[in-house]
């Protein structure tokens, strides 16, 4: 397992009760772990623990919504040219 | 009239208007009316539906609890939407309450269903929406067979307005749900106020992405059907970025809201103003509006009039501030809804003088008939009115008027705790707590919040060998309640503070977590 999911896996464990074993693909919102306070709280996170800015546009399923999302999302974002400025 | 009535109308109107628009799923009236009367005919010919018998619809905002809803009252029977966020154990209970006959619910919710209806000997029949056919078990019906099946159901009415048409479960200070009993009448007089106030029209394209379960939501679907016009429904606002961009492209006229969707709005940092170009009507109920906010939302929304609202499930909406005030008077949630009075009451019911603070009385067409099987709730709620056949409803909230008439919210007279616009009876979540082997005594508060009105906390002392930890306790209020209802946080005290008698004193509690300090003695 990558340190980005760890790290992820971690956070949603211990402030959404995610369960260890959850799927990589399963979403976060259709199984109740978290609502729409939950992905604020999520994406605030992102930013400070990782260093970037995530944009309105950025705020969507297919970037957040799962542990395998998220993963990638995070990467991109590190490889992106936003994180070496 | 019966409700019902308004879709047999729309479909015979605007049999090609668009009445709803789901998860990229869109039904002209003639479908929608189709599936209904569909659905109607499964209940009454293949279930055989007795006039009055409650159908529990356990879904999330999809086409089929539209349709639902609709062939409910088309079969004669009465209708109650259930938030799927609802764990089996209180499903159960409000499948023994209102001694419901079937329930219909979706693949994704039959776990929990099943679960339920294990512990709900009066369930004689389950429809499953979108669930293979071979998965299903003895009682299970498949919806999108059944309806194939099914001719639709003739339209001549099997009942009269009086009958009961609804339950609406809403959260009691005795931490048991009660449901709210609404007729045809009651839900025909409602729809009308607030359309006329509103000034609905059948061209207006509603955005909803309120539960069903909630009744603002449910009005959404109910006073589209009675004007023929369209509902855009959604299943959540997590995803603002998902949701707005649909203002612009299905042409949103009309958004309904509340504070917590209106501080996600907030957050945004590129609020494209196409988005909001189409919007004639914002409103908000459930609580008010930061002063903040609601200018905010004016400069997002610029051709959008902003309706401040206020209601309880026992008479559905009861007031409404005329957009034109909103400057003189932000903070008031203004006046009674068109043909229904309200007034600030003394403890005898009479009207107080302005600036006086008392409950708020509600009288018209709207307040409900009582809640089921709870006669003594019910004695509570509805008193004797000015005439000797009239009941009026004593709201449980403390208002002030102004010189002026206009209303203005003070505090709920019981515990209830505002948290995300849907109300958290603490007894409810402290009984799950007891439940917890250790817990030895528990309240629960709701602590002043930006973004969710009120945060839940739990304040627990622990049995003196018990180990449990913040996270465990959490984990047991999410496996047992709603997610609204479960606590964002959990402090442990060695004791928490009682009266003489030894109650837990909550209401000291609470004060302190709104940082009022601790009133000397009292519940």
């Amino acid at each position: 397992m990558s340190s980005i999911e760890s790290r992820i896996r971690a956070f949603l464990g211990e402030h959404f009760q995610a369960p260890a074993d959850l799927g990589a693909g399963e979403s976060l919102l259709d199984t109740g772990i978290i609502d729409s306070i939950g992905v604020l709280t999520l994406v605030n996170w992102l930013e400070e623990t990782f260093g970037f800015v995530i944009d309105d546009e950025d705020v969507l399923p297919e970037n957040l919504d799962g542990i395998g999302n998220l993963v990638a999302f995070v990467q991109r974002k590190l490889d992106g040219p936003a994180a070496r400025n | 009239m019966r409700y019902e009535r308004f879709l047999h109308d729309s479909a015979r109107l605007y049999p090609k208007h668009t009445a709803l628009v789901c998860a990229g799923q869109r039904l002209t009236y003639a479908e929608l009316s189709g599936h209904a009367r569909r659905f109607a005919h499964v209940l009454v010919h293949g279930i055989g539906m007795q006039p009055g018998e409650r159908c529990l619809l356990y879904l999330e905002n999809r086409a089929e609890a539209a349709s639902g809803v609709f062939g409910t009252l088309m079969a004669g029977g009465v209708f109650s939407v259930i938030n799927p966020a609802t764990r089996a154990g209180k499903l159960a209970y409000m499948l023994n309450d209102c001694q419901a006959g079937v329930l219909v619910t979706q693949a994704s919710l039959l776990e929990q269903a099943r679960e339920a209806v294990a512990q709900a000997p009066g369930v004689r029949r389950v429809v499953v929406v979108d669930a293979p056919p071979e998965a299903l078990r003895e009682r299970e019906l498949h919806w999108e067979t059944a309806l194939a099946a099914a001719e639709p159901l003739p339209e001549t009415p099997r009942g009269i307005d009086i009958d009961l048409a609804m339950l609406v479960y809403t959260s009691g200070s005795t931490g048991r749900p009660k449901g709210v009993m609404m007729t045809h009448r009651n839900m025909v007089h409602v729809a009308t106020s607030v359309t006329t106030y509103l000034e609905t029209r059948q061209d207006d394209i509603v955005l909803s992405v309120l539960p069903l379960a909630f009744d603002y939501g449910l009005y959404q679907l109910l006073m589209c059907v009675m004007k023929g016009a369209t509902l855009v429904l959604e299943k959540s606002f997590a995803f603002p970025q998902k949701v707005l961009p649909l203002l612009a492209r299905e042409r949103v006229t009309v958004f309904p809201l509340v504070p917590t969707m209106a501080a996600l709005i907030m957050q945004l940092r590129n609020f494209d103003p196409a988005w909001a170009a189409g919007v004639r009507t914002l409103t908000n109920t459930a609580a008010a509006l930061p002063p903040a906010h609601i200018r905010r939302l004016r400069e997002l929304f610029p051709n959008a009039r902003l309706y401040s609202m206020y209601g309880v499930t026992e008479s559905k909406r009861c007031t409404y501030l005329p957009p034109e005030e909103l400057d003189r008077r932000p903070d008031s949630v203004g006046i009674a809804i068109p043909d229904t009075e309200v007034w600030v009451a003394d403890d005898e019911g009479r009207p107080l003088p302005p600036g006086q603070v008392g409950e708020l009385v509600v009288r018209g067409g709207h307040v409900m008939q009582g809640y089921w099987n709870d006669p003594e709730a019910t004695a509570r709620a509805l008193r004797p009115g000015r005439y000797p056949w009239e009941k009026v409803l004593f709201t449980g909230d403390l208002f002030r008027m102004d010189e002026d008439g206009f209303l203005y919210f003070v505090a709920r007279r019981d515990d209830i705790i505002k948290t995300r616009g849907e109300k958290v009876s603490p007894k409810e979540v402290e009984n799950v707590l007891y439940a917890l082997p250790g817990v030895r005594e528990a309240a629960v508060v709701g602590v002043p919040d930006d973004v969710l009105g009120r945060r839940l906390k739990a304040i627990v002392a622990l049995e003196a060998d018990c180990t449990l930890s913040a996270r465990e306790i959490i984990a047991h209020c999410a496996a047992h309640l709603e997610d609204f209802m479960v606590p964002r946080q959990v402090e442990f005290r060695a004791a928490l503070p009682k009266t003489a008698t030894g109650k837990i004193r909550r209401a000291a509690l609470q004060a302190e977590a709104e940082g009022r300090g601790m009133p000397p003695d009292g519940g």
